[in-house]
C-alpha cells in the first residue's frame, strides 16, 4: 500500500502530514523545530527516509537538520556556509553595490541518486553542495561568476530558491534567483550561464530584455522531458522548449500572470499548474477567489480549478515553494497558503480539500510518494 | 560549575531546559564559556557567534550580574559570581518586533 508524506515548512515550525494512498485521512505530526522558520524541507529521492530541513531565524541564524527515519528524529548537521574567495558585491535596490552576505537557506535539493549529496540554494544568492549528508558545505562559485555583480535582491531578498536536476544528464542543472534570473550548468556545476533570452521585464529593469536581473519566481520541469521548462516570472508565465536557451510567454487567458509557484503534473508532461495572484503590490488572489489554473496544453489555454477552494473573501498568498505534486496513479496536487491552509487534490486538481486549515504561514510544501 | 541561561529558541534546538550547567575548569572569559557550551551542545554552533566572521550575532546579547557584556571583547574576564556558579551567564535574544 502506497503512502504519501507531505513536508510542510512554516514560519513557526515544520509539519509532516501523512496518509495512505487514498489520501482522505491525514495524520498531522508537528510542530517540529517549534518557533523557527522552516524555509524548506525535502526528502532524498534515493532514500526517502533521509530528510533535510532548513531551520532559521533572524536572531540565531541558520541550522540544517537531517533525519534518517522519515522525520521521526532529527540531528543538527553542518551550518557553515562560507562563500568561496572574496564574496564581492552585488547590486542593491538603489543600484549601488552591496556586499555579499549569507542570510539563510531557501531550498534544499537532494541528489537524484545519492542521499549524502544535497544542494542548498541560499540568500544572498549562491549554490552550495554537501557530499557528506549536510555535515559540510562547499560553494559552487562558478554560478556567481555569471554576472553576479548585476544581480539584485527582490522583495523577498536575493535568494536562490529553485534547483532542478536534469535526470537524463547528470552534468546539467538549472537554478533560479530573485532577482537575477535563471541559470544553467552543463558541466556539473563548474560553470554557469544565464538563460533568460525572451524574458521581458519592462517594469523592473531599465533594459527590459537584459541578460540578467529578471525576477524569476519559480521553475518546473517534467522528468521525462527535461528540455522543456516552465517558469513563473514576477509577471508572465513562460515556457522554454530548448532547456532555457529561449523563452516564450504562455500566460494566455490567465486572470493575472503574476504569481509565485509553477508545477507539472506527475504523469502528463504537458499539464501544468499556476496560482495567479493579483499583482506585485497586492499579494492575494484576484477577486478574492482562490483559484488554481491548469493548462493541459503546456500553457496558453488555462482553466480555473475552484471546486473546494474559497471563492469569496480569500486574501491569502501561495509562495513559490508551496506547490507540489505526488506520483500516485491519480496525481495528487498540494499547496499551502500564507493563511496556514494546506489543500490537497487527489484528482489532478478537479476538486480540493484542506488537509489542515490553521497552521502558521506556509513557506514550503514538498511531497513524497512512498512505496 | 558555570550556569548558562539560554533563550527559548536555543533551548528548543539543544533540547534542554532554561539553564544548562557547564564544567568551569578552564572558563575565564566570554569566549571560553561559549567554547565549552558549543563543545557540550554542538547543535548550537553558529547560532550565537557567526562561524564565518567570528563575531557575535547582531541580535544576541550577553548579560552577567546585572551588566551588559554584549559589546565587550570576547576575551573579557567573567565576574567571580559567574565563575563560581552563584549567578548565571545569560545569553539573550535581543528584543525586536512588537
Amino acid at each position: 500500500m502506497s503512502e504519501v508524506r507531505v513536508l510542510v515548512g512554516t514560519q513557526k515550525g515544520a509539519f509532516i502530514l501523512t496518509s495512505d494512498a487514498k489520501r482522505t485521512a491525514w495524520d498531522v505530526h508537528g510542530p517540529l523545530f517549534a518557533g523557527w522558520e522552516i524555509y524548506h524541507m525535502n526528502g532524498s529521492h534515493a532514500n526517502p527516509d533521509r530528510l533535510y530541513a532548513s531551520q532559521s531565524n533572524g536572531w540565531f541564524g541558520q541550522v540544517i537538520q537531517r533525519s534518517n527515519d522519515g522525520g521521526q528524529t532529527w540531528e543538527a548537521v553542518g551550518n557553515k556556509f562560507a562563500y568561496e574567495g572574496v564574496p564581492g558585491t552585488h547590486q542593491w535596490y538603489d543600484g549601488t553595490q552591496h556586499p555579499w552576505e549569507f542570510k539563510r537557506v531557501w531550498q534544499l535539493q537532494p541528489s537524484l541518486t545519492d542521499p549524502e549529496t544535497v544542494y542548498a540554494g541560499v540568500e544572498d544568492a549562491g549554490l552550495f553542495r554537501s557530499i557528506d549528508g549536510g555535515l559540510s558545505w562547499q560553494e559552487e562559485p562558478g554560478l556567481r561568476a555569471a554576472k553576479g555583480h548585476l544581480w539584485q535582491p527582490g522583495a523577498g531578498g536575493m535568494c536562490l530558491h529553485t534547483i532542478l536536476f536534469d535526470p537524463s544528464n547528470p552534468q546539467r542543472m538549472f537554478v533560479a534567483i530573485s532577482a537575477a534570473g535563471a541559470f544553467r550548468t552543463d558541466d556539473g556545476g563548474e560553470t554557469w550561464r544565464p538563460i533568460n533570452q525572451g524574458l521581458v521585464s519592462p517594469g523592473e529593469l531599465p533594459d527590459k530584455t537584459a541578460e540578467v536581473g529578471h525576477c524569476v519566481h519559480n521553475l518546473a520541469l517534467h522528468p521525462s522531458r527535461p528540455g522543456i521548462l516552465f517558469m513563473q516570472k514576477h509577471w508572465d508565465v513562460m515556457r522554454s522548449d530548448d532547456a532555457g536557451d529561449s523563452w516564450h510567454e504562455v500566460s494566455g487567458n490567465l486572470p493575472s500572470d503574476f504569481g509565485f509557484p509553477v508545477a507539472v503534473h506527475a504523469h502528463e508532461p504537458n499539464t501544468i499548474y499556476v496560482i495567479p495572484i493579483k499583482s506585485d503590490s497586492e499579494h492575494y488572489p484576484p477577486d478574492g477567489k482562490l483559484r488554481v489554473y491548469r493548462s493541459r496544453s503546456g500553457g496558453d489555454e488555462w482553466e480555473a480549478l475552484t471546486n473546494g477552494l474559497p471563492q469569496k473573501d480569500c486574501y491569502v498568498n501561495v509562495l513559490r515553494s508551496a506547490l507540489a505534486v505526488d506520483t500516485l496513479d491519480s496525481c495528487g496536487i498540494y499547496f499551502g497558503t500564507t493563511g496556514g491552509q494546506v489543500y490537497a487534490s487527489i484528482d489532478s486538481g478537479d476538486s480540493w480539500t484542506p488537509i489542515v486549515r490553521d497552521l502558521p504561514k506556509v513557506l514550503s510544501v514538498e511531497v513524497q510518494s512512498l512505496p | 560549575m558555570i550556569r548558562v541561561v539560554l533563550p527559548q529558541h536555543l533551548r528548543t534546538l539543544a533540547q534542554v531546559g532554561q539553564e544548562v550547567d557547564l564544567e568551569a575548569e578552564f572558563v575565564q572569559t566570554i569566549s571560553s564559556v561559549l567554547d565549552v557550551l558549543i563543545k557540550e551542545y554542538p547543535m548550537l554552533r553558529g547560532t550565537i557567534v557567526d562561524q564565518v566572521t567570528g563575531q557575535r550575532r547582531p541580535y544576541i546579547r550577553f548579560f552577567a550580574c546585572g551588566q551588559d557584556l554584549s559589546l565587550e571583547p570576547m576575551a573579557t574576564p567573567l565576574p567571580e559570581a559567574i565563575l563560581t556558579g552563584r549567578e548565571p551567564f545569560r545569553i539573550v535574544g535581543a528584543m525586536a518586533g512588537g
